[in-house]
C-alpha cells in the first residue's frame, strides 16, 4: 500500500542559501531529502539537478555535484578524524585513493572552517556526537559540492550543540556559496537561522522565508491546535496549558 | 596522510618475521636436517645428503609454499568479507564457500555408500577431491551470485550464505549417519584440513587463482575504504556498490574456494588474522589491511604448520586444530590486553 504523503512539492534554493525541511514525524522529510540526494529510489515524478535528470548523473558526476550527511551510524568508528574527511575526496582520487595536493589542501580547508585542528588525529569512537556531526559535515564540504543535504543534523544534541551545528550551516553556506538543505524538527532555531524553509503538512506545503511564513501563519497549522500554539510575535511554540 | 611512511617499520619487520618463519618451517620435521643443509637447499648450494634435499624440494619447500598461499589467501578474504558486510564475525566462508566444498567432498566419500551406483566416481583420491570439493564450493557461489543480483541488502546476503551453509551442513550429516565407518573417517580426514598435499603444478595453479583473486583485492581497496562509512555514504561518494560488490564476492570466491579445493576447510586463520592485523596496526584503512593481512596470514599458517607436524616426530597433528588452538588465545589476549574491539 503507497501512502501519499506529500504531493506537488515545488520550492528552490538559491545558491548561498541555507533552508531547511520542517514537519511532523513521518510526513516525508528525511523521504524527501533522501530521494533528492539519490540515497534511495524516487517513487515517481522527475528529478532535475542543473537542468539535468537526476537519474541520467554517472555515480562520480553527482558525488562532485552533490553530498549528504545521513542519521546512519558509522559503520567503523576507528577512523581517524583526518582519515574520514579524507574519504570525502574520494570521487577525485584516483583508483587506490592516493590524496593529491589539491586533496590535502581541500582537506585542510575543511577542517579550517569547521575548526577541527585540534581534533583531527582523534580517533571518532573517542568523540561527542556534537563533535562526531561536526567531523560528518567536513567530510561533505572536502567533497566539494555545490549542494549538501542533511538529515536531521541536530537529533541527539543538547540546545548548545544544535545551535552550533546549525549555526556552522549557516556560515558555511553564505561564505562558500554552497546550497545546503536540511531536515529537522528544531522549528523555531529554523526561523531564526535559515534563508528559507519548506513546511510540509498533510494538506500541502509552504515554502519561503521565515519572516514572510509566519506572516502568513504557515506555522500555525503544522502541530493540532490543542496541544501546541505558535506565537508570532516570539516566533515560538507555547504549550497550551 | 602520512600513512606511507609510518608503517614502513612494522610491514620491515613483518617481513622478516615471514622469513624467519618460513626457514623455521623448512628446517623443521619429521626429519631432522641440519639448519646449513636447509640453507643450501634454499640458496642452491651443494648438499651433503641426497635424500636431505629430496625431502626439502619436493615435501617441505611445497608445503611452505603452500601454507603461506593458504594463510594469506584465507585471512585476505576473511577481511573482504567482513568490511563488506560490516560484520566482525564474518569471515572467507559466509558465503557458504567451505559448506560447499564439504558437500562436494562429502558426495564424493559418503555418497557412493548411499546411492550405489548414481554416484560411483571410482577412485578417490587428493585429485577427485579438489575436483569435488571446488565443484562444491563453485556451485554454492554461484548461487550466492545469483541471488546477490536480486537481493539489494547485503545483510540479507550474509544471512543467505549462512543458510546455505546450514542446508549443505546437514545434508553432509545426513550422509555422515548412513555411510560406513571407513568413509566417515575419509571425511573427517579431508575436513580436517592439510597443506601437505599438493604438487609443484597444483601449487602453481594455486598460485596462479589467489594472484587473481590479490589483483581483485587491490582493485577493491578504495571501495572498501568508502564502505567504512557505511554503503549509503560509499554511493554518495561515487562508489559502484554493485561492481564492487562483485568484486569483492568473486574475489573472496576465488581466494576461498581454490584453498578449500587443495587443503580443505581451514578455519579460524580468515576470521582472526584482519582482528590480529587490526588490532597491531591500529587502523582501518585498506591500503595497510591488505597487504599486512597478507603477510599475517601466511606467518600465522607457516607456525601453525610447524607445531602441527610435530618436529622431531613421525606424527602429523590436523592443520585445522593447530591454527584455533594457537590462534585463539592470540585473539582473546590481543582483545583484553587493548580493551578495545577495532573495527
Amino acid at each position: 500500500m503507497v501512502t501519499t504523503v506529500a504531493t506537488g512539492l515545488n520550492f528552490s534554493l538559491q545558491k548561498g542559501e541555507l533552508g531547511a525541511i520542517v514537519g511532523v514525524n513521518g510526513i516525508g522529510k528525511s523521504t524527501l531529502l533522501r530521494t533528492l540526494g539519490k540515497v534511495q529510489r524516487k517513487l515517481s515524478g522527475t528529478i532535475s539537478l542543473n537542468d539535468k535528470r537526476l537519474k541520467n548523473y554517472a555515480a562520480l558526476e553527482l558525488a562532485s555535484t552533490l553530498s549528504i550527511v545521513l542519521t546512519e551510524p558509522l559503520v567503523s568508528k576507528n577512523l581517524t578524524v583526518q582519515e574520514l574527511i579524507a574519504l570525502g575526496r574520494q570521487p577525485y582520487t584516483n583508483w587506490i585513493g592516493k590524496l593529491s595536493k589539491k586533496d590535502i589542501s581541500k582537506i585542510q580547508e575543511a577542517i579550517a572552517l569547521i575548526d577541527l585542528e585540534g581534533l583531527k588525529t582523534k580517533k571518532c569512537y573517542e568523540l561527542s556526537d556534537g563533535q562526531l556531526q561536526r567531523v560528518m559535515i567536513a567530510r561533505a564540504l572536502a567533497q566539494d559540492t555545490s549542494i549538501i543535504l542533511l538529515d536531521e543534523p541536530t537529533s541527539h544534541l543538547d540546545l548548545h550543540h544544535k545551535v552550533q551545528i546549525l549555526k556552522l550551516l549557516k556560515r558555511i553556506a553564505h561564505r562558500t556559496q554552497k546550497t545546503i538543505l536540511f531536515t529537522s524538527h528544531e522549528i523555531e532555531m529554523a526561523i531564526q537561522l535559515c534563508d528559507k524553509i519548506l513546511i510540509m503538512n498533510k494538506d500541502g506545503h509552504e515554502f519561503g522565508e521565515p519572516s514572510k511564513l509566519i506572516k502568513k501563519q504557515s506555522f500555525e497549522s503544522l502541530f493540532p491546535s490543542d496541544i501546541l500554539k505558535f506565537d508570532a510575535k516570539t516566533a515560538s511554540f507555547k504549550i497550551i496549558k | 596522510m602520512e600513512s606511507n611512511t609510518k608503517y614502513r617499520i612494522p610491514f620491515l619487520l613483518l617481513f622478516i618475521t615471514l622469513l624467519l618463519c618460513f626457514v623455521m618451517n623448512i628446517s623443521l620435521g619429521s626429519v631432522s636436517i641440519p639448519l646449513k643443509e636447509t640453507f643450501s637447499a634454499i640458496f642452491g648450494g651443494e648438499l651433503s645428503n641426497d635424500s636431505s634435499k629430496y625431502i626439502i624440494w619436493n615435501y617441505r619447500f611445497p608445503k611452505a609454499f603452500t601454507a603461506i598461499l593458504v594463510g594469506s589467501g584465507l585471512a585476505l578474504s576473511g577481511l573482504l568479507m567482513q568490511t563488506l558486510f560490516r560484520n566482525p564475525l564474518a569471515g572467507p566462508f559466509v558465503l557458504g564457500i567451505s559448506s560447499g566444498a564439504s558437500l562436494g567432498a562429502a558426495l564424493l566419500i559418503m555418497g557412493a555408500t548411499l546411492f550405489s551406483g548414481i554416484f560411483s566416481f571410482g577412485i578417490i583420491n587428493d585429485i577427485s577431491l579438489a575436483i569435488a570439493s571446488s565443484m562444491g564450493s563453485f556451485l554454492v557461489l554461484l548461487i550466492v551470485v545469483v541471488v546477490a543480483l536480486r537481493i539489494k541488502d547485503t545483510m540479507a546476503l550474509l544471512i543467505i550464505g549462512l543458510m546455505f551453509g546450514s542446508i549443505t551442513a546437514a545434508i553432509v550429516s545426513v550422509l555422515s549417519y548412513f555411510t560406513d565407518a571407513e568413509k566417515l573417517q575419509q571425511y573427517i580426514y579431508w575436513s580436517f584440513g592439510s597443506v601437505g598435499n599438493l604438487s609443484w603444478h597444483q601449487l602453481l595453479l594455486l598460485t596462479i587463482i589467489m594472484l587473481i583473486g590479490v589483483v581483485l583485492s587491490i582493485i577493491a581497496i578504495k571501495p572498501l575504504n568508502s564502505l567504512l562509512l557505511g554503503e549509503n555514504y560509499a554511493r554518495s561518494m561515487g562508489v559502484n556498490l554493485k561492481k564492487s560488490r562483485y568484486i569483492i564476492i568473486i574475489a573472496t570466491g576465488l581466494l576461498a574456494g581454490a584453498i578449500t579445493a587443495y587443503a580443505g576447510p581451514i578455519a579460524f586463520i580468515g576470521l582472526a588474522v584482519p582482528h590480529l592485523t587490526r588490532q597491531i596496526f591500529n587502523t582501518t584503512d585498506h591500503k595497510v589491511l591488505v597487504p599486512a593481512v597478507l603477510v599475517y596470514g601466511a606467518i600465522l599458517m607457516l607456525i601453525c604448520d610447524t607445531i602441527a607436524q610435530l618436529p622431531t616426530s613421525a606424527n602429523v597433528l590436523p592443520i585445522n586444530a593447530i591454527t584455533s588452538i594457537v590462534g585463539a588465545p592470540v585473539v582473546i589476549w590481543l582483545l583484553v590486553r587493548k580493551k578495545k574491539m577495532i573495527f
